[in-house]
């Protein structure tokens, strides 16, 4: 699971947030003035400041935020002037929209507010459907509005071309405030809430922000999307009551507090209608009590009573957003907020800490206990390191003259503001803001925190309590070493923190009211209104040095960015109390000497290494206490039968492990069953078995085993054990068994082949040096495939050994140079380097209807239709309830859903039409329509283990690494990467010591990609879309982004969906499933001249550094059938014939892709016994030399 | 750069070089030649001395033989202690091979426990097993195991199958991660200067406020004198499997990778060699 953040507000206004990765309360310093209340989403936290603006922190990251402007330049022809600018006074404007309504002339165009910036100037767009128009841009019609095309007629009357301008988002990571509307809102905003990114993901990153206005209207906030992060335009919401607060879930929930202390709740929130219809009041939880705050997530709401009791929720799902009763749970909190996962986050009434709802899960929405995240603040530390400033506090108290020296403070306190290092001088001018806003609508106990307006009142207050406070600071904290004890003290003592109820009754003379006043007017700069106020505050700051800065405070918390659920792990409770930090500090210093180097380690290592030179080396003649024999591993299970009918018999199965010749374990397995009565057995010899796969299903755990033989047949042993943890551990046993009898251990080598199978499983393979080898290779059914844990949908990898993932839910992932994982537990797998990890996927059925001339669309069929609700094909029955997980791997994490994303479109509903099943569909109702179906989707989930590490945030959908020769070592290495949204990506800092590399760079484009190959000599590739080829000129190391695209048209009719390019060759896959060869390609003309078709039937290709060419192949044919999916390889590929003669077949089916980008090992010249003699003599005079040696020895 | 498991493979696949020298007392037909064999540290001395009987039968009557036991500069070598301790106890630091007195005759009873078959070992290393996981896992693990389950660990170390025995073993050596460690560290220390056989004591890996004990921490709590004093000499060698870890070194580490095949952690404290 990637970094999130949970964000919060201390009572001091200050913003802070926690990493899910981290231990530590990092303070947002960007924040130049203090915050009431922020919300979060993954991408941005919106903020409410003191100034009673509303903040958006949009969260940096590699991907820009550009928007793309575009406008249309009109022209017609006339005989005299040809085409020109001069128009029809009936044609549209000379510059328009694409509708040519709106007149949008260049400089019509301006910045929506101070946050973004222009990325270059106006530029016309000269790509047309995919095809480029070499006539700068313009396209030709009769007349507006017509069909354009590109082509100039004799007819063409008209012509335009569209014009092109990006403006780009520039405050990410820092508080940019909202630009304030025309209209100015009528009073300002007291509570914010943001949600709804569940509702509708159209466009992307659409949120729904809400906000509540002192006078309690409620206002929403319209057009927040992923390239309009800051919205358009409030909206009134009209209302039954005054609201005080506000929450607005993931998906649909939408509840509201009202003055009275009743409940809102927002209905006809809907994917259409993010903003919703109409309220619905609910009772407070409590008849006496009013309720106070209210916070809601996808299926879960939880209230606060101002008795400040906790209330959950009951009954609340998507058809009752109103649920039906409340359950009084256990705490006392203030303020309460739901993150994502419906996780609960609250700030404790007692002692202001955040506390974190354990054990919440979808099937237990309430969670277990609360627990406090006590992990220290980044000032803390600071603090607590530096003792001068500890020291010089402890001089106050001795000196007697607390004023005069506190005055002095203060005018330090302006000059060092900006000093970070001053933790407690920083800390004054916040204090003087901390007021009532934060509080005000829960009703928190006011006099908590105290507010100082007399600076003659404190002197007073200070000398009186200073005898008290001398005896108990007696000893100054002179020693660092001493300095936690201290600490430990002061939070023993209730007494101490400023926030903690002052028992001093003199403190209740402090006036509330003028500080609320007063506030307003401190807000904006507290360094140029320092006055009397925040000498005042200061000195109390100083009076208690630990307890504001020890024991944080918190007003509000947001969950909404923070990805955690019930398995995540934290490190947010491990420090018992804030007194740990010594602790804290310590592990700290433990990571940053890892275990892998720890010199205890190192010692153990070492000195084994001595005991076996000590006690082994000179006495390996000994005999061996025990002598080897045949191990024999047993057990039941059923097996596939090769004959008809096919069927599951039980058979018994056995692997016998021994010796082999030259020391390595060999083995056989056996399969008895019975035929007619009479007992028979098969077998195969482990070193014979190139791969192991693993078949889940929902009814059987089975698994695979091919030999070359059972490869060519296309019908390998098919196995089933009882349990899941059978066939795992029969598969590691195996496994383990293959791999010793051939050898390989340890992680896979730099020059492996990967590949994925349908599922995700991960398979590597280690080539031979004659894989390549001309002319007669290996043959590629005899590879040796095993299994890497993890589940991927793409792989990659380059012959420097940097191998990057993508997962199905698009997540990044990079190999760590581990093995095993997944099953493979134990001695099959490193023990480090692996790593938890999860993927995702949706499971679609479809629900069908036809039309009758009574009811309309019913979901009674014609007798002949398809079930009504079936897969894709309308040839399964798939219900609802009846559809499973795809295997017991995989849990459902979401309830079904309708998908609006089907290709053909699909009308508000979700439905498609067509004339009758099957048939293509189209998004709209016509007449002729009789029958109509919509897609639901489910997402379900699968966490397993396995040697990848993640690389947050951006999802990919392509990468691609700059294959390496053998010779050549690169520092950096290039590679490429196209984002789920299209976007091309340059990754920056990769190399062998760095494979995930540090950040991306973004490469402009003017429309979404889908593929990238980036080739030997830097060239790099890219399938657009709509199916054309791009080339990207000039990468070189100096300029790993290259500087231009260059339109190369796609084979005639065919939308290019990948491409792969080698050393010099350059193939793509089209949608057709072509394979074509870029012909022409030479060094001074990179682009090629024309496309060469080569095979069809092809599903993905692979190009390897040598330009040896991979490909999936559908529809191979073995003996006992067809199979889709296959791993082929090109026979014939030559330096002067790149393209090959013929295709080798592999493993598969099933198969979904591979890489070979990894072998560049050039295969052993084979030298024909005619061209021996004095040649060869004379070119490996060594040789026979070598042999002789080897013999000998 | 070196794995945690090759140490698995280093602890299992340790031999000592052992010469067996059969008694002077014993009356024999001819003169018994030395028999030399490299026995796995890791196993028991009977259950890798057939050859060793074997050789000696030879030359002895086997009328007179009784039970064979060993001896080392006068004192019996306890077969129930794994080949390995017994090396480091008693004859660490001296030169190797390894010499072992062959006896057939005068078996020491208040010495030695007997050994008539290798069920008996059996018996001994399953139950050792059985009291280590009721340390760890409260015996959740062993007792989870079939009873084939618990033939494949003895028929790993008594047929010298590392796979055999791991791909069994690692259950007995997992841990929720969340605990951190084991619920206690199965250990046992011997000493040589003493007549209490070994030290045996409950102690976590992890310390109540979240500390990570390590060899050092166990020490000082249940051995205090095996440590060095501050300033002076140091007195005491603790080896476990022939070598000396720092004693920094994580306990719950030493007990996943430092472990016998019987789960227990065998800590030897022997006097550091007067020269």
């Amino acid at each position: 699971m990637p970094i999130s953040l949970l964000w919060a507000v201390d009572v001091y206004g200050r913003v802070y947030s926690l990493s899910t990765g981290g231990g530590l309360w990092e303070q947002c310093r960007d924040a130049h003035m203090e915050f009431k209340r922020v919300t979060a989403a993954q991408q941005c936290c919106w903020g409410i400041a003191c100034d009673n603006n509303i903040y958006l922190n949009l969260h940096a990251s590699d991907l820009p935020v550009r928007y793309k402007e575009e406008t249309y330049e009109n022209q017609r022809w006339n005989p005299v002037d040809s085409f020109s600018d001069r128009l029809l006074p009936s044609d549209r404007w000379q510059w328009s929209d694409v509708t040519g309504l709106q007149h949008h002339p260049l400089d019509g165009f301006l910045l929506p507010s101070d946050s973004w910036e222009w990325e270059g100037d106006w530029h016309v767009d000269e790509n047309f459907e995919g095809e480029p128009t070499e006539k700068v841009g313009w396209t030709y019609a009769i007349d507006f509005p017509a069909y354009y095309t590109k082509d100039k007629k004799w007819n063409s009357c008209v012509r335009r071309r569209r014009w092109l301008r990006y403006r780009r988002y520039r405050s990410m990571d820092t508080w940019a405030k909202i630009p304030p509307q025309q209209t100015t809102l009528p009073d300002p905003f007291s509570d914010i809430s943001c949600g709804g990114w569940e509702i509708n993901e159209e466009p992307r990153g659409r949120l729904s922000l809400w906000a509540v206005s002192l006078q309690g209207k409620v206002w929403f906030r319209e057009g927040i999307y992923h390239l309009n992060p800051e919205g358009s335009v409030w909206e009134e919401v009209s209302l039954p009551g005054e609201v005080i607060q506000i929450s607005c879930g993931p998906g649909d929930l939408v509840w509201a507090v009202l003055w009275e202390g009743q409940l809102l709740v927002r209905e006809g929130v809907s994917r259409d209608c993010p903003k919703g219809s109409s309220w619905v009041t609910v009772d407070s939880p409590s008849p006496d009590v009013g309720a106070t705050h209210v916070a809601v997530g996808v299926n879960v709401v939880w209230a606060l009573t101002k008795d400040n009791k906790v209330w959950f929720r009951r009954g609340i799902n998507s058809h009752n957003p109103c649920g039906s009763g409340w359950i009084n749970m256990v705490g006392e909190m203030i303020m309460i907020n739901v993150g994502l996962n419906d996780q609960v986050l609250a700030i404790s009434s007692e002692d202001r800490a955040v506390y974190f709802r354990q054990g919440v899960t979808s099937s237990e929405l309430s969670g277990k206990t609360w627990r406090a995240i006590t992990v220290p603040r980044d000032g803390d530390r600071s603090h607590s390191s530096a003792s001068a400033s500890s020291l010089q506090s402890a001089g106050i108290y001795f000196c007697g003259e607390v004023r005069a020296q506190s005055a002095v403070s203060d005018v330090e306190s302006e000059r060092g503001s900006t000093d970070g290092a001053a933790g407690l001088v920083t800390s004054s001018s916040p204090e003087s803001l901390v007021d009532a806003p934060t509080d005000q609508p829960v009703e928190t106990p006011k006099p908590h925190i105290p507010k100082v307006t007399s600076d003659s009142f404190i002197s007073e207050l200070v000398s009186d309590r200073e005898p008290a406070k001398t005896s108990r600071e007696e000893t100054p904290p002179a020693v660092l070493e001493e300095e936690p004890l201290a600490l430990e003290e002061d939070l023993k003592d209730p007494c101490a923190g400023v926030a903690i109820p002052p028992q001093d009754p003199q403190w209740c003379n402090v006036d509330l009211e003028e500080a609320q006043i007063q506030q307003t007017g401190v807000v904006l700069d507290s360094v140029d209104t320092c006055s009397l106020s925040s000498v005042a505050t200061y000195t109390l700051a100083m009076e208690d040095p630990y307890g504001a800065d020890e024991r944080p405070l918190w007003a509000w918390v947001s969950g909404g960015g923070c990805n955690v659920d019930s398995h995540s792990q934290l490190n947010w409770f491990n420090s018992m109390n804030a007194s740990s930090l010594v602790q804290s500090v310590q592990s700290m210093s433990l990571s940053v000497s890892p275990a892998q180097t720890a010199a205890w380690r190192r010692q153990i290592f070492e000195q084994l290494s001595e005991r076996t030179k000590r006690e082994m080396d000179n006495f390996r003649h000994y005999e061996q206490a025990i002598e080897q024999s045949v191990w024999v591993k047993k057990g039941t299970m059923q097996w596939w039968r090769d004959w008809k009918p096919y069927k599951w018999i039980d058979v018994h199965f056995a692997l016998e492990q021994f010796s082999g010749a030259e020391g390595n374990k060999d083995g056989i397995l056996f399969i008895y069953y019975n035929f007619y009565e009479e007992k028979k057995y098969l077998h195969a010899f482990v070193n014979d078995v190139t791969i192991l796969v693993p078949v889940l299903n929902d009814s059987k755990h089975s698994f695979a085993i091919y030999t070359p033989e059972r490869t060519k047949q296309r019908w390998p042993i098919r196995l089933s054990a009882a349990t899941e943890l059978e066939m795992q551990d029969w598969l590691a046993l195996l496994s383990v068994s293959c791999c010793d009898s051939r050898g390989i251990q340890g992680p896979p080598s730099k020059q492996a082949a990967w590949s994925i199978t349908c599922k995700g499983d991960i398979f590597v393979s280690e080539p031979s040096p004659s894989l390549e080898a001309m002319p007669y290779p290996t043959p590629c059914d005899q590879m040796f495939w095993r299994q890497v844990g993890g589940h991927l949908r793409i792989v990659e990898c380059n012959s420097v050994g940097i191998v990057w993932g993508i997962g199905y839910d698009h997540t990044a992932w990079v190999h760590t140079g581990g093995y095993g994982g997944g099953f493979f537990q134990g001695l099959a797998s490193s023990t480090d380097n692996i790593y938890t990890q999860s993927d995702s996927k949706s499971v679609y059925i479809y629900e069908n209807q036809r039309w009758n001339p009574v009811t309309g669309y019913t979901n009674r069929g014609l007798p002949t239709d398809r079930y009504m609700w079936s897969d894709s094909s309308g040839l399964h029955e798939c219900t609802k309830t009846n559809m499973k997980p795809p295997s017991p791997q995989w849990t459902w994490m979401s309830d079904w859903s309708v998908d609006y994303s089907v290709s053909g479109g699909a009308d508000r509903d979700g439905w498609q039409y067509a004339a009758d099943f099957p048939a293509s569909y189209h998004g709209h109702k016509t007449l002729k329509d009789f029958v109509r179906r919509r897609r639901w989707a489910r997402k379900c989930k699968l966490t397993t283990t396995g040697p990848w590490q993640e690389v947050p945030p951006i999802s990919l959908s392509d990468v691609t690494i700059l294959p390496c020769a053998a010779q050549i070592s690169v520092d950096v290495v290039p590679l490429w990467a196209i984002s789920n949204k299209g976007d091309v990506l340059c990754r920056l800092g990769v190399s062998t010591l760095t494979p995930a590399g540090s950040s991306w760079l973004h490469v402009g484009t003017d429309q979404s990609f889908k593929s990238i190959s980036i080739g030997a000599a830097s060239q790099v590739w890219a399938i657009a879309k709509d199916g054309s080829a791009f080339y990207r000129g000039s990468v070189s190391a100096e300029s790993p982004a290259g500087d231009s695209w260059y339109h190369i048209p796609s084979p005639a009719k065919q939308k290019l969906k990948q491409v792969s390019v080698g050393r010099t060759s350059v193939y793509t896959v089209d949608e057709n499933g072509n394979l074509w060869y870029r012909q022409g390609v030479t060094p001074s003309y990179p682009q090629g001249s024309s496309w060469e078709h080569i095979s069809n039937n092809v599903r993905k290709v692979s190009v390897g550094p040598l330009d040896q060419v991979w490909i999936i192949a559908d529809k191979v044919q073995g003996s006992h059938g067809l199979s889709c999916g296959t791993v082929c390889h090109r026979l014939g590929v030559q330096p002067m014939e790149p393209k090959g003669q013929s295709w080798d077949y592999g493993i598969g089916g099933g198969w979904d892709h591979i890489t070979v980008r990894g072998n560049c090992m050039e295969p052993p010249r084979i030298r024909l016994p005619s061209l021996g003699g004095l040649a060869s003599q004379s070119s490996f005079p060594v040789s026979t030399e070598a042999n002789g040696n080897a013999v000998g020895c | 750069m070196a794995d945690d498991k090759d140490v698995l493979r280093d602890v299992w696949f340790g031999r000592i070089p052992t010469c067996f020298l059969l008694n002077q007392d014993e009356v024999t037909e001819r003169e018994a030649e030395p028999y030399y064999l490299l026995l796995p540290r890791v196993s028991y001395l009977t259950l890798v001395t057939d050859k060793v009987k074997k050789h000696f039968h030879k030359v002895i009557r086997t009328d007179d033989a009784e039970e064979m036991w060993f001896e080392y500069e006068g004192t019996p070598l306890k077969w129930h202690y794994p080949i390995g301790v017994l090396f480091d106890l008693h004859a660490s630091n001296t030169v190797l091979p390894w010499s072992i007195t062959v006896h057939f005759k005068n078996f020491p009873e208040r010495d030695l426990l007997h050994c008539p078959s290798h069920s008996v070992i059996e018996a001994h290393f399953m139950s050792s097993i059985k009291e280590a996981d009721a340390l760890k896992h409260k015996s959740q693990v062993v007792n989870d195991m079939q009873k084939k389950d618990h033939k494949q660990l003895w028929m790993g170390l008594q047929n010298d199958k590392f796979d055999q025995f791991w791909a069994m073993n690692r259950k007995l050596m997992e841990y929720p991660t969340e605990d951190g460690g084991f619920r206690f560290i199965p250990f046992r220390i011997y000493q040589t200067l003493s007549d209490r056989p070994f030290i045996q004591k409950q102690f976590r890996p992890v310390s109540p406020e979240g500390h990570v004990h390590t060899l050092g921490d166990l020490l000082k709590e249940v051995y205090p004198v095996a440590l060095p004093t501050e300033g002076g000499p140091k007195r005491f060698q603790v080896v476990i499997h022939g070598i000396e870890p720092l004693l920094e070194t994580p306990l719950q580490w030493l007990s996943e990778h430092l472990s016998h095949p019987d789960s227990f952690l065998h800590i030897c404290v022997i006097p550091v060699p007067s020269d």
